[in-house]
């Protein structure tokens, strides 16, 4: 194997673990106005993803960092290319992480309301605007001999890619109620649980629906392993998506959670493997798209990234995990110290049967 | 550039709010922890917008810099990729754990967890102003004519750039001057307000000496940081730098440096100019009489040796923001001085002079930040890698629409978070270390009775 083709899977494992950690977190911004009634849900809802979501969106600029040390070439076209969709993106995930961290520092509701907003559109864009770029970046996009993006705006707005930033939207969304359901408690806990149940029926289809219009239409090579891997992968993503739904109806929150992470994550395999050996394919001429071999770097620059990779990855992996295992717990906002028994949450419409304890952590892949 | 005002503050602020942590673990003095919380608030309101304001970093060299990215990617890729698997990961991920984890984590923990936070933006910087240090001075590289791109010979070189051993400390010197400001300017207006307790006062006093200390202690430094770099650049790396901030046009042996001018920088006759002779020579030279180039000479050289055209930066931006990185950093250094000695032996400041010193304190290091960075990256004008490719030839091939519509954004997000975090820093700042009656004791503090921090 090429060093080439380890960092075409590299980069595929960096989107893989960006969408299944910042997925949830994702879902929990758009629920936000819709699960959480008052301030303290809201607040609830926040504080469940508060201390990992910085760190779950540190795997998208190792992504980013990656390709450009590794494929400069599909690093300056495909950025270059989709400048509006990064700009919008961009503004989206800079008002929601300053959101995240201002909304409790001032006590006005007005101010909240604003910041609550912002959190909600920052979350909503940038989940429908991923499956958006992805389905392009499958299809294929106008490419010049200079690798040079000639297509506008409205290049991006297919039946296909729409589809593909419908299944991502959905997919984070019943990701992000998941979450919900595992991490806090009572009436809120319900609520979420529901909202999963009615999300997946959208996910199932859209997403069903997209890969297998990605196997028919968009897979680079039908006969290769990859092109079968492929087809294997997008059923192991199917299987694990209704997994994760019927999981979810009978309250067993750690099963759906961890199911559904291996949806997103299988269902980005998919997408990766139906796109090699191509990186960036032009719908122009063939002769004009980006492929590992043509968009990568020199060996010696892979060779450095290799090491340095195979030596710090294991720790960070390490203390990401162990970050995830200190906020185990259910957010509450009772108080903690149980130096008087604390009572009971109030019985809601919905009271779903104690799941078994202690809930397991989310697995960082 | 505006990312640039708020890194410096996270840099150093990480570091003396881990060490405020530290003193009250190592005391038990419950004044630490407050001073740890309320100078960890404004670094947490500063760290944000930081953060997001990085993500644009990585993703703007392929969206508006696609042929820049394309020729150097082999080379100046490496430095961010790691920056973001070494540095990202680290701070956020440790920086979570110190928000959320004061109730979950043994103390000792927790106040490591800020340590490495802040070991994470120092590394962070590191990776950045390496592939910055590329730029200004592109070593361990070698051409590939047939994929037009530079390709990687040696890491270390590039990991060990000489242009980077003179610039990093330069830069967090200056960080760890930014941030010794900013404690030490909050802490002496504190200090001064007719209202403040006893206890508070005592507090704020240690906080105003250990700022005061830091900015001082790193004024040295930068200085010698900075001479070392500015003798560097003009001997070795880019003389045309220095000729442009001096706006000396005529090499020149011994070469006088300009203090001040009024008048044009054309190189006409000047209405009226300050200089001190034979200073420059001894900055670039270490020599009293010492040749430093002029830009002419050195405009004629490089058009024989890189072809036709301008090779001079925009001289007044040069000359001016030099100015005011160095009067910026000497007054700030100063106004510590000051406030060190106000406060020696327990005494109360009271001087009008000082509380005006107190406010611009903070700000003074911002601007001599700003002033070093457009200095130094327009000193590199017209190259985007020096002696490589020109900036001009780096640029994307998108519709001047579409940059436009992503400066217009960016102009107009930045502005408005801009005085929104000014705001809550001005704010969190008035609210101080809480009332008294609070109860403060014990790991949590005040956040002990709810689990909720956001």
């Amino acid at each position: 194997m090429h060093l080439s083709d380890l960092w075409f899977i590299a980069i595929a494992v960096l989107w893989a673990g960006y969408f299944v950690l910042e997925g949830f977190d994702f879902g929990v911004g758009i629920l936000l106005p819709v699960l959480g009634r008052d301030n303290t849900e809201r607040r609830i809802m926040i504080n469940t993803i508060g201390p990992v979501w910085d760190g779950n969106e540190v795997w998208l600029l190792t992504a980013g960092g990656a390709t450009f040390a590794a494929f400069p070439a599909w690093y300056a076209s495909m950025f270059s290319a989709f400048y509006l969709p990064l700009l919008i993106i961009l503004f989206a995930l800079i008002i929601r992480g300053v959101a995240f961290e201002y909304r409790g520092k001032r006590d006005s509701a007005r101010w909240r309301a604003g910041w609550d907003t912002a959190i909600f559109l920052g979350s909503l864009l940038p989940a429908i605007l991923w499956g958006v770029a992805f389905g392009n970046v499958l299809r294929g996009i106008p490419l010049n001999a200079e690798h040079n993006f000639t297509g506008n705006f409205f290049t991006f707005l297919n039946p296909y890619a729409l589809l593909g930033g419908l299944t991502t939207f959905a997919l984070f969304t019943m990701h992000g109620a998941l979450f919900l359901a595992l991490k806090t408690t009572g009436d809120l806990r319900g609520r979420a649980n529901r909202a999963a149940t009615e999300v997946a029926v959208v996910a199932i289809v859209a997403g069903a629906g997209f890969l297998a219009w990605t196997g028919f239409s968009h897979r680079a090579g039908t006969t290769t392993g990859e092109g079968i891997a492929s087809v294997v992968l997008a059923a192991l993503a199917a299987a694990a998506l209704i997994t994760a739904a019927v999981a979810n109806r009978a309250t067993r929150e750690g099963v759906a959670f961890t199911a559904n992470a291996v949806a997103i994550a299988a269902a980005t395999a998919s997408l990766f493997t139906a796109l090699y050996p191509n990186v960036l394919p032009s719908t122009t001429s063939a002769a004009y798209s980006l492929t590992t071999a043509n968009a990568a770097s020199a060996a010696k620059t892979l060779m450095v990234m290799t090491v340095v990779a195979c030596i710090f990855l294991p720790f960070v992996l390490a203390y990401q995990a162990w970050s995830y295992w200190v906020f185990r717990r259910r957010v509450t906002a009772r108080p903690q110290p149980a130096a008087v028994p604390v009572p009971g949450p109030p019985a809601g419409p919905v009271t779903p049967p104690p799941s078994p304890a202690p809930e397991p952590a989310p697995k960082v892949p | 550039m505006y990312h640039f005002l708020f890194v410096p503050i996270t840099i150093g602020l990480g570091f003396l709010v881990a060490g405020f942590e530290t003193a009250w673990l190592r005391t038990g003095h419950e004044r630490w922890l407050r001073l740890t919380k309320f100078y960890g608030k404004l670094f947490l309101i500063n760290f944000a917008i930081g953060v997001v304001t990085g993500i644009v970093q990585e993703f703007q060299f392929g969206m508006n810099w696609s042929a820049y990215s394309r020729f150097v990617g082999n080379i100046f890729g490496a430095p961010l990729a790691i920056e973001a698997l070494l540095a990202f990961f680290l701070e956020s991920t440790f920086l979570g754990l110190w928000i959320f984890g004061w109730d979950r984590l043994p103390p000792k923990v927790h106040n490591a967890c800020m340590w490495i936070t802040a070991t994470g933006t120092l590394l962070s910087a590191y990776f950045i102003l390496t592939a910055n240090a590329w730029m200004q001075h592109p070593v361990g590289y070698v051409y590939n004519p047939k994929t037009h791109q530079d390709e990687l010979a040696s890491f270390r070189e590039v990991l060990f750039n000489p242009a980077q051993l003179a610039g990093f400390p330069h830069v967090i010197a200056g960080c760890f001057l930014t941030a010794g400001a900013l404690v030490a300017g909050v802490a002496l207006w504190q200090l001064m307000r007719p209202s403040i307790t006893e206890q508070h006062a005592l507090a704020f006093r240690h906080a105003l000496k250990a700022g005061a200390i830091t900015a001082v202690a790193a004024a040295v430094v930068v200085t010698f940081t900075g001479d070392l770099q500015g003798k560097l650049f003009t001997q070795h790396y880019q003389p045309m730098k220095m000729a442009a901030a001096e706006a000396l046009y005529h090499t020149a042996a011994p070469a006088p440096f300009s203090l001040l001018t009024i008048g044009s920088l054309n190189g006409s006759k000047p209405i009226f100019e300050i200089t001190l002779p034979r200073l420059l020579s001894f900055l670039a030279d270490g020599n009293w009489s010492g040749q430093v180039q002029g830009i002419d000479n050195l405009q004629q050289q490089y058009s024989a040796q890189y072809g036709p055209g301008s090779y001079v930066p925009v001289i007044p931006v040069t000359y001016w923001s030099f100015r005011i990185m160095i009067g910026a950093g000497l007054l700030a250094a100063l106004i510590a001085l000051v406030a060190l000695w106000a406060v020696r032996k327990g005494r109360k400041p009271t001087s009008k002079w000082l509380l005006a010193g107190a406010i611009v304190l903070p700000f003074l290091p911002l601007l001599g930040n700003t002033g070093g960075w457009i200095m130094t990256e327009m000193g590199r004008q017209p190259w985007i890698v020096y002696g490589q490719m020109k900036t001009a030839a780096g640029v994307s091939a998108n519709s001047a629409g579409e940059v436009l519509t992503s400066l217009i954004v960016f102009t107009l997000l930045y502005g408005v978070l801009a005085v929104i975090e000014v705001g809550l820093m001005l704010k969190t700042i008035k609210a101080g270390l809480g009332s008294e009656q609070e109860p403060g004791a014990g790991a949590a503090g005040e956040a002990a009775p709810f689990e909720l921090v956001y």
